[in-house]
């Protein structure tokens, strides 16, 4: 029962992982059609400069991880956005030409990351509060996971009030539907394309904090390993689908802890095999709407 | 335009003549500075060398999948490490009694290939289900699960991060040590010449015709009652099966194979070299290939010398990081070259007539009579 | 071109439109003045749909369009609606997943849409204001569609097939708002119900193989069974109900 519960929560705080990732690369998708490679660098990006903020405030205490987060979250908007202005807005509708664009800007970046702040991992100190465990039915948890779920649920009641709300969230709601036709009612559709980069990177960045906290260190390659498992985690959940992204980062973290631990460490495999399933038995996804 | 069309032998004679020259390149003393690190005799340039002919029969292969059906996979670097690791365990597997040493080396690249084309034909077989973007995440997801496996280690047989060793006991001697190089640049030219063929015929097989036009127009091609799957799934199938070729010529080449080959990130430099070298056109996969495998080279060659090390840091550090070039030159070419290092030459051999202009005045004066 | 005195609201000259490289609209050249409506007409497939997309850069388009005195043919479709123009798509468009009034919020330009209007004119989307618009009647979507092009003080009315696939009762409906809004504003009009353009139009384009091959006063054209029969491929007289309706027009959306 302990290891379930142990099993469960953990799966809950790396699905929080996933999720901070999904959502942006979600509502990216869903609004512009843009499968976006470098979104994995707006996370990494964000953690590197959040954690030295951190650590130029204080080692460890809680106003520093704060500042780190909240640096995260606006170096990652500011990244994103500035991507969205200089270069995909350049190839407008050209679909291909813009996921190469953020490929390329995936491998740059992540190279430049790795000249600036070495190979090696930089290892972070945060409060020691989250170092510790809390007993939950007999589960010893470790407290970060906690935290990460707590963050993850307010990103996703912002982001859902935003899009409930907020004239732009209005504009990208209806954009996600029908985008042409948002133009067609005299609408700069152009300007919430900026807006849900900027958003999306923010929760990246945000999430690259996080997950630094989540694995102990940062490295270059912190966002590109996530990445690839909130790619799985937008298919799965269909794309454009900020629900679906919710539930599937959920599904999928939570069947790679379990897998992991029941059946010898094939987390990994166990995900892959899902989407492999889902794709077989509804191509769309779990909440995906009409191609 | 059409004078170049009306001369096909002029580009066979043309073609033969460079597979000639590459042919004899081993016997001749070249040396350009800048570019090969020693004279073409030399084993560590014709290792260099070596090493891009087979990105460049890696490329080749890409470019069937994206170049010509269209299809953006995330996942291709999975089939290339299929046949480095596959001819590896084979090799150190597969001894039969009954077959003398040099037809079990044959016979161990032959399963090799076919190791390839199964595993694309039960990836594709599942991807292919869905198309654009999400077959690219689909394809990734593959290429990242096989990057697990092999990390993995699973049984002892692929080396886990230390990668694999090449077990030479059923290799011919004339394909092993340093020494031999000369005969490994050889055997790499002829995977690369093998997949131009087969690429080439492939391109102009009825199903090339068939999936090119499925790029172009779906539709059309269901009208007249082909589904694009099956044909999709062979092409992707036979990209695989040449993926792995190249991959088992690397095994040989490099005596060993690293998981570095089985990342994504490895499928994302094909993407970059074919995108570089101009898609859709076979030299231009082949073209990207070497300059990227020989801009790779000399930037890693630069970033460790001493003018870069006495750069200040705002220029040292971006210098010496060949992949941030890499990728910047990447960006670069998808925002104002469309047509890659081919579509340069190709534009500079008619600048008067930029591309999108002359499609529209055809419209105007053709189309609307 | 124009053959009265009155001024244009719009001009539209050698327009060409291209949907993925292939030419949908072929230089078409006509007129619509300030003050009535005007009924773009065509067989099925002919280019309507694709010229009133054209004249808003919701396709590729080049020639000359001039909205107002101003030329428009280089401006983004946003900048097009801005200056002016209220847009009712074929097939509506509503946004399903939004409620009415959500979609009606979404259409507001101004600070002070014309909602009195709106709700006087429909006033079942008053009740249905927080229904998803996916959920409502062909008849009301076409309802919403209308309302958020007359939500705007417009300059002109671009409105595509707005009776296509209704009911007998809807069809009256759609006319008499299209009616009111015609006092207030020009319209050009798409339509193929020829009962609905004898109520309506007060002039006709017509277009054939992607031109204009006819313009003239509306009476001009629709007291000719001759000329409809070889412009639009229907017969007048008095089975107009009939008009087909099934066969859309065959224009990639």
């Amino acid at each position: 029962m302990s290891t379930i519960v142990l099993l469960l929560i953990t799966g809950l705080g790396l699905g929080a992982l996933y999720f901070l990732v999904a959502s942006g690369l979600s509502l990216i998708y869903g609004l512009m059609g843009v499968l976006n490679f470098a979104h994995g660098s707006f996370l990494t990006i964000g953690a590197f400069i959040g954690w030295e903020v951190a650590r130029r405030l204080s080692d460890g205490s809680w106003w520093a991880l704060v500042a780190a987060m909240l640096t995260g979250a606006v170096v990652g908007a500011l990244v994103a956005a500035a991507t969205e202005f200089f270069l995909i807005r350049r190839l407008y509708n050209r679909h291909i030409e813009q996921v190469l664009v953020t490929v390329g800007l995936a491998l740059a970046s992540v190279a430049l990351f790795e000249g600036i702040w070495g190979t090696d991992p930089t290892y972070v100190t945060s409060p020691s509060w989250l170092g510790q465990t809390t007993e939950i039915l007999g589960a010893r948890i470790p407290n970060n996971r906690f935290m990460l779920i707590l963050v993850a649920v307010l990103v996703l009641v912002a982001i859902v009030l935003f899009l409930k709300f907020t004239r732009y969230g209005l504009i990208v709601r209806a954009g996600v539907e029908n985008r042409l036709m948002v133009t067609a009612l005299g609408i700069d559709v152009r300007r919430a394309f900026t807006l849900v980069f900027a958003i999306g990177g923010a929760a990246a960045g945000l999430g690259g904090v996080l997950a630094s906290i989540y694995y102990g260190y940062v490295s270059a390659h912190i966002g590109g390993s996530l990445l690839i498992f909130a790619f799985i985690v937008t298919v799965i959940g269909g794309l454009g689908s900020l629900a679906g992204a919710a539930i599937a980062s959920v599904l999928v973290a939570v069947l790679q802890q379990f897998a992991n631990f029941y059946l010898g460490g094939t987390g990994d495999l166990a995900v892959v095999l899902a989407l492999a399933a889902v794709l077989l038995l509804r191509p769309r996804g779990l909440m995906g709407a009409k191609a | 335009m059409s004078a170049f069309r009306a001369r096909p032998m002029t580009k066979i004679t043309a073609s033969a003549a460079l597979v000639l020259l590459m042919v004899l390149l081993p016997l001749l003393n070249i040396t350009i500075p800048g570019v090969f690190p020693g004279a073409t005799y030399t084993p560590g340039t014709l290792q260099l060398l070596a090493y891009a002919m087979l990105i460049a029969a890696l490329a080749l292969s890409y470019h069937l999948l994206f170049g010509l059906a269209g299809m953006l996979s995330f996942g291709h670097a999975l089939f290339f490490a299929a046949g480095a690791y596959g001819l590896g365990i084979v090799l150190r597997n597969f001894s039969p009694s009954w077959l003398p040493a040099g037809a079990t080396f044959v016979a161990s690249i032959l399963i090799t290939v076919l190791i390839g084309f199964v595993l694309a034909a039960l990836v594709g077989s599942v991807s292919l289900r869905v198309t654009g973007i999400s077959f690219a995440m689909v394809t990734l997801a593959f290429a990242q699960a096989g990057s697990v496996v092999v990390r993995r280690n699973p049984g002892g047989q692929t080396g886990g991060d230390e990668g694999l060793t090449l077990d030479v006991s059923h290799v011919p001697d004339a394909l092993v040590g340093v020494l031999n190089t000369r005969n490994l640049y050889w055997l790499s030219l002829a995977v690369l010449v093998t997949v131009y063929l087969v690429v080439l015929w492939v391109e102009k097989s009825r199903a090339g015709h068939v999936v090119a036009a499925t790029r172009e127009n779906e539709l059309r091609v269901r009208v007249i009652g082909i589904r694009p799957y099956f044909v999709r799934l062979l092409i992707f199938s036979i990209a695989g099966a040449l993926a792995a070729l190249a991959g088992a010529a690397f095994l040989l080449l490099q005596s060993g194979v690293s998981p570095r080959v089985a990342t994504p990130d490895f499928t994302l430099t094909l993407l970059v070299i074919v995108v570089l070298g101009g898609v859709g056109l076979r030299w231009g996969a082949v073209l990207g290939a070497l300059v990227y495998t020989l801009l790779d080279q000399r930037l890693t060659a630069l970033a460790g010398s001493e003018f870069i090390a006495g750069l200040p840091d705002i220029l040292r550090i971006p210098l010496s990081q060949p992949l941030f070039i890499l990728g910047t030159l990447f960006i670069l070419v998808v925002l104002f070259l469309p047509g890659g290092l081919a579509g340069l030459t190709r534009r500079n051999r008619r600048p008067q007539r930029p591309r999108a202009r002359g499609r529209e005045r055809m419209l105007d004066s053709e189309e609307t009579t | 071109m124009s053959t009265t005195s009155r001024t244009n609201i719009l001009t539209v000259r050698n327009l060409y439109g291209r949907i993925e490289g292939q030419q949908v609209v072929e230089d078409v050249s006509f007129d619509v003045p300030d003050t009535g409506v005007t009924a773009l007409l065509g067989r099925n497939g002919v280019g309507k749909t694709s010229t009133i997309k054209s004249i808003l850069g919701l396709i590729d388009r080049t020639g000359a369009i001039t909205l107002a005195g101003r030329r428009v043919d280089r401006l983004p479709t946003h900048k097009v609606v801005q200056l002016g123009v209220g847009y009712v798509p074929e097939d509506r468009e509503v946004f399903g997943k939004l409620s009415v009034a959500e979609n009606l919020k979404l259409a507001e330009r101004s600070a002070h849409p014309n909602r009195a209007l709106v709700e006087e004119l429909f006033p079942d989307l008053v009740q249905r204001h927080a229904q998803l618009a996916g959920t409502l009647s062909g008849g009301q979507q076409q309802m919403v569609s209308l309302a958020r092009a007359l939500l705007n003080q417009n300059r002109l009315l671009l409105v595509d097939e707005p009776t296509k696939g209704l009911s007998p009762k809807i069809v009256t409906e759609v006319t008499q708002a299209l009616l009111a809004a015609a006092k207030t504003v020009p319209i050009l009009l798409v339509e193929q119900n020829l009962q609905v353009i004898r109520q309506l139009a007060d002039r006709v384009v017509v277009l054939s193989g992607g031109r204009v091959v006819f313009t003239g006063e509306a009476a001009e054209l629709l007291d000719d069974p001759e000329r409809i029969q070889r412009y639009l491929g229907v017969h007048s007289g008095a089975d107009h109900s009939s008009t087909d309706h099934s066969n859309t027009e065959q224009v990639p959306a």
